[in-house]
């Protein structure tokens, strides 16, 4: 029998948000379960996959071009396992974090926010992702303001004009493509698309558009707001999910549509973009005396690491997928550890950390683990993906990116160092600790342990990768 | 030229406006007004598409576009307008509020 | 069951669960964590035993296991894996019953010993790595496990040093990257092989070979305290005294010096690295080092800074043998090894027992303490005799072989700096020699924490392993021309490296 996975992992978070959103007192079960069936559904998906190829459905019964089409290849699913990891042990960690009355507000949000998610991995053509990029992005914003305080209003409101911005200009894009090119369903598009002025005006409202979802530099003013101000378990999402999200439609675009006659000007600027990215939000992370505010430049930079991909091409997507992962992972990890510090002193002041190796050593793990992930040292996913971008880099002769590579790990590491070096001192003032739900600890530690673990299993992931040749030029 | 040609101009010129309106102005209700009228002006050129080379019956399938991107630009302004009314109960005041000198640009 | 293919992982598992294990006790089980510590490392010596004994008999240990679609991670147990992983595995018993008796009753224990196993399972790792990459990721293990190590205190100092630390590591670890990525993506493969694999290559890649070479012993010599990439030592002696003892005589030094000469040896091999001209230079930075940090020494009145800078010196040694193309200088390279790592750990030990004993961190502080601490200064005494290569120590053995491999190896400039180094070891140690000695006892200690009863000068578990490793100096050097001594091995490694590499 052959269980329609794909379709499952949009339904049931839709479903349980809404049941969770009229039965309150279910909706810390719903989203427990939910995730949990996520998972499975996910490893579900990999095996039919694994052995059947791509997947296709096209709902309702209804084929393109009309009708809504479902895709996953290898590049999905490894979007889909990270939504589904991060989502648990996002979903675990609220479930201690939020008050009642809050939680209320942040189940149903956060199941429209998956399926979201899931929904957008599976898309197969352009007005899909608009709309679905719409949902995420709105579900997103909603929970950054969740908190209510001044901050994370105001960090809500930037983060949704930068996001409307966005998909407007995606929009106005997929109306230039379909006036030109009759069809919105990517597989068709990719068999018609010729360098017409239409075309390009399309790649450049699309990307800009995207490029400003996914917080590129110089496009990320709204990010270290959004996500420092935001409640932990929401930063850890937006960090490791949201700009992911548009990150992979803009490489979806470019590996089928637009990179055959982009050519190489326009990836070179991704690359240039992708460079300052690292080298500003490092530098930014470091001058941070407050530790979301760390983390959250950290984003920044680690983006950038994602776009240095596009002057390599093919050579190279492997490895944005593998860092997409791993990132995802250790961001999420190292934020729920963070907000586990703030909930633990009260404060994030980076220097008044106070011993926390010592009283806190599971989140004081968690983050040192995410941060090794982050500088791409090894075992870890990232080291993993800096391997793959820095071979790719090597054999095509590209010692600037290399060396920005190399740079941006010395950067990583120092800011790391440098949260953790004041972890093992004591603080000149001490302040009344608040004891940390044993539930929040160990989401932070089992998601950083699974960016290690990532590491070692980088041969069954790029494996998996293959299927259906994402970076072939097929795709949906 | 023909009129589908200006009805598509017409929206290129009013997401031009209101890009450059949600730049300039504080306000937050004008930025809120403003992304509404870069909405409108999608809809504009998508609504034009739809009678492209002279067809007899419009094309539904911007049509479509075009509602389903109504929904959402109802559902993204009612949620502006709601964070829009907090952040004034918590400030006093409908702009965003400049960035604190402890927090670097 | 392929029981070949265990063993490795088995040795590296044998220090990693119970450090594990250790990290989650309460600081009040004492009892149980001594258990576990001694358990571990006495059952890593009875494994590296039995690989000994297997190898003697013919036996192949590798374990391998994919980590990219065409690299592996492999540990493998050659003659050279073995010389370190022996001395790893004795030193890290004889430092951690050393260990139990320096922290009684310190803060933090069980995060120290869950490090300090991590950090012993790192150099287990890089001794029997098999190709660049996992001691590649053994390498940076290392650094992120000692580091921890290095902020033990939590002290605002502590805290500087480790970053200190920090810098100079990780950035060593990225040229190291670098050199092995490119390695990689010129040649498709990175295992070690016994002679090297790159004289294979064609000459249009040989710049490019030479640069990487560069990389590589830099990104190695930040570890190896190659000058000028030697600053963190000094600073890192904030740390207690088993961590420097660790540090400087098995860990992270030795990790650096092994390092080099796996390069040197197995991904060059040494007459292609002749050939391009790479030994000389390699041989001039030794060299420099070895009469810089000796320099230095001199001139430092802090005990452990003082020995900080011998270490500088003293490793280099090994790189020098290296440089010297020929098998006598590599004998004297690789047994140096071995001989340097027991000789500076005894002098270490004794440090550490003269602070915790008597509060002594100054060598102006040491008149008069071989009257009251005769047995330490015995073991102190033993181990510079050695340094300085006085007769019958190890010392004398390690700098005899050397002196002939420069001879051998038309460079004898090289001798000249040997001796000028053996001058300066004899300057700045024996006038601690005759402190201790010869001046009398000041009216009170700094700090004495210890006293003495009767025969025992300080807590048995201080005493016993410097005295260990100070008779292992005599032994090895007396009954150099055994089978089974550290030198008889240095000479079968050299063997299969000269002759029976593949031409």
């Amino acid at each position: 029998m052959d269980i329609p996975w794909a379709v499952m992992l949009i339904v049931l978070p839709l479903a349980a948000g809404l049941m969770a959103f009229v039965w309150p007192r279910v909706a810390q079960t719903l989203v427990l379960c939910c995730s949990l069936a996520i998972a499975l559904a996910v490893a579900g998906l990999a095996l039919q996959l694994w052995h059947h190829g791509v997947f296709h459905h096209a709902l309702g019964g209804w084929e393109a071009p009309l009708g809504i089409g479902l895709y996953a290849d290898g590049l999905s699913l490894v979007l889909l396992t990270a939504t589904a990891l991060v989502g648990m042990g996002v979903s675990v960690y609220a479930s201690a974090y939020f008050t009642l009355d809050d939680a209320h507000h942040f189940w149903p949000i956060w199941l429209f926010l998956l399926a979201a998610l899931n929904a957008l991995f599976l898309s197969a053509d352009l007005f899909n992702l608009y709309v679905t990029l719409e949902l995420m992005g709105l579900a997103a914003v909603a929970l950054t303001a969740l908190s209510g305080g001044r901050d994370a209003l105001a960090g809500a409101v930037r983060y949704l004009f930068a996001t409307l911005s966005g998909s407007l200009a995606y929009l106005l894009g997929v109306a230039l493509l379909y006036h030109a090119f009759g069809s919105v369903d990517m597989a068709t598009l990719a068999g018609r698309m010729t360098p017409v002025p239409a075309a390009w005006a399309a790649l450049g409202l699309m990307s800009a558009g995207l490029l400003l979802k996914t917080a590129l530099f110089p496009l990320h003013f709204w990010l270290p707001p959004a996500h420092a101000s935001a409640p932990s378990p929401v930063s850890a999402v937006l960090s490791a999910l949201v700009i992911k999200a548009s990150f992979y439609i803009l490489l979806r675009l470019w590996i089928m549509l637009f990179g055959p006659f982009a050519g190489d000007g326009v990836a070179a600027l991704l690359g240039g973009m992708g460079t300052a990215a690292i080298v500003w939000g490092s530098v930014q992370a470091l001058r941070q005396t407050r530790l979301k505010l760390l983390v959250a430049y950290s984003t920044v930079a680690q983006i950038g690491y994602l776009f240095l991909a596009f002057p390599l091409a093919a050579a190279a997507w492997n490895a944005a997928a593998v860092l997409v992962l791993s990132h995802a992972l250790a961001k999420s990890a190292m934020f729920l550890a963070a907000g586990n510090l703030l909930h633990f002193g009260g404060h994030d002041r980076i220097a008044d950390l106070d011993r926390v190796v010592q009283r806190l050593p599971l989140s004081a793990f968690a983050f040192a683990l995410a941060g090794v992930s982050l500088m791409g040292l090894p075992p870890s996913g990232g080291f993993i993906g800096k391997w793959l971008l820095l071979e790719a880099a090597l054999a095509q002769g590209r010692w600037d990116l290399a060396a920005v590579m190399l740079l941006g790990g010395l950067l990583a590491a120092a800011y790391v160092f440098k949260v953790l070096g004041h972890a093992f001192t004591q603080a000149a003032v001490t302040h009344e600790p608040t004891a940390v739900p044993a539930r929040m600890e160990w989401a932070a530690l089992l998601l950083a342990c699974s960016a290690i673990l990532l590491g070692f299993t980088a041969t069954p992931l790029l494996s998996l990768l293959e299927i259906g040749a994402p970076f072939g030029g097929s795709g949906p | 030229m023909s009129a589908a040609f200006f009805y598509a101009l017409a929206g290129a010129g009013l997401f031009s406006i209101g890009l450059h309106a949600l730049l300039a102005h504080r306000h937050l209700l004008r930025k809120i007004l403003a992304i509404n009228v870069m909405g409108s002006g999608v809809f504009l050129v998508l609504a034009a598409m739809a009678t492209r080379n002279g067809i007899a019956i419009p094309d539904p399938v911007p049509h479509a576009m075009i509602i389903t991107g109504i929904v959402v630009a109802v559902a993204a302004t009612a949620l502006a307008l709601v964070l829009m009314l907090k952040l004034t109960a918590e400030t006093g005041q409908a702009v965003l509020p400049g960035r604190k000198k402890e927090d670097n640009p | 069951m392929n029981w070949d293919a265990w063993l490795p992982p088995l040795v590296v598992l044998s220090s990693l669960l119970p450090g594990l294990i250790i990290f989650v006790l309460p600081e009040e089980r004492v009892g149980l964590r001594t258990v576990l510590n001694v358990t571990g490392a006495v059952a890593k010596l009875l494994l590296v035993g039995w690989m000994l004994w297997g190898v003697a008999q013919g036996h192949h240990y590798e374990a391998r296991l994919a980590l990219l679609p065409d690299i592996e991670l492999v540990l493998r147990a050659d003659p050279l894996a073995l010389l370190f992983v022996t001395l790893s595995a004795v030193l890290w018993l004889l430092t951690t019953v050393y260990a139990i008796g320096y922290l009684e009753a310190s803060p933090h224990r069980s995060r120290f010993f869950g490090f300090f196993s991590l950090c012993v399972t790192a150099a287990i790792g890089v001794a029997l790595a098999g190709n660049l990459l996992t001691f590649l990721v053994f390498y940076e293990l290392l650094t992120l496990t000692t580091y921890p190590l290095v902020v033990h205190r939590g002290t605002e100092a502590a805290r500087k040093a480790g970053q200190t630390y920090l810098i100079y590591t990780l950035a060593g670890g990225t040229l190291l990257l670098l050199g092995t990525v490119w390695l990689y993506t010129l040649t498709g493969t990175l295992e070690f092989t016994e002679g090297g694999f790159l004289h294979t290559m064609d000459a249009a890649h040989h710049r490019s070979l030479i640069v990487i070479f560069i990389l590589l012993i830099v990104g190695l010599g930040v570890k190896a305290a190659l000058v000028p990439l030697h600053g963190w030592l000094p600073k890192a002696m904030v740390a207690p005294a088993p961590v420097s003892a660790l540090l400087h005589a098995v860990a992270v030094v030795k990790a650096g010096a092994f390092g080099i000469v796996r390069v040197v040896y197995d991904v060059y091999g040494v007459e292609f690295a002749q050939r391009l001209n790479l030994l000389t230079p390699l041989a001039v930075a030794a060299a420099v080092t070895i009469i810089w940090g000796s320099l230095r020494a001199l001139f430092q009145d802090d005990l452990k800074k003082r020995l900080a800078y011998s270490t500088v010196s003293q490793v280099s040694y090994i790189a020098l043998g290296v440089a010297l193309f020929g098998p006598v200088g590599t004998i004297g390279g690789l047994v140096h090894l071995v001989h340097q790592g027991i000789m500076k750990i005894t002098l270490f030990f004794c440090a550490g027992n003269y602070a915790e004993t008597l509060g002594i961190h100054k060598i102006s502080e040491m008149n008069g303490a071989g009257r009251r601490m005769p047995l330490t200064t015995l073991a102190f005494s033993i181990a510079a005799l050695g340094m300085m290569g006085a007769p019958l120590t190890a010392g004398a053995v390690s700098k005899a072989w050397l002196v002939e491999g420069a001879t051998a190896a038309h460079m004898p400039w090289v001798v000249w700096v040997l001796w000028t180094s053996s001058l300066l070891n004899a300057a700045y140690f024996l006038p601690i020699l005759w402190r201790t000695w010869f001046r009398p006892m000041p009216g009170a200690w700094p700090d004495e924490h210890i006293p003495a009863r009767r025969w025992r000068e300080t807590v048995w578990l201080l005493l016993l392993p410097p005295l260990v490793t100070a008779a292992a100096t005599l032994v090895a050097g007396i009954y150099a021309d055994t089978a089974i001594s550290p030198l008889a091995w240095a000479q079968l490694i050299t063997d299969r490296e000269y002759f029976r590499a593949t031409p």
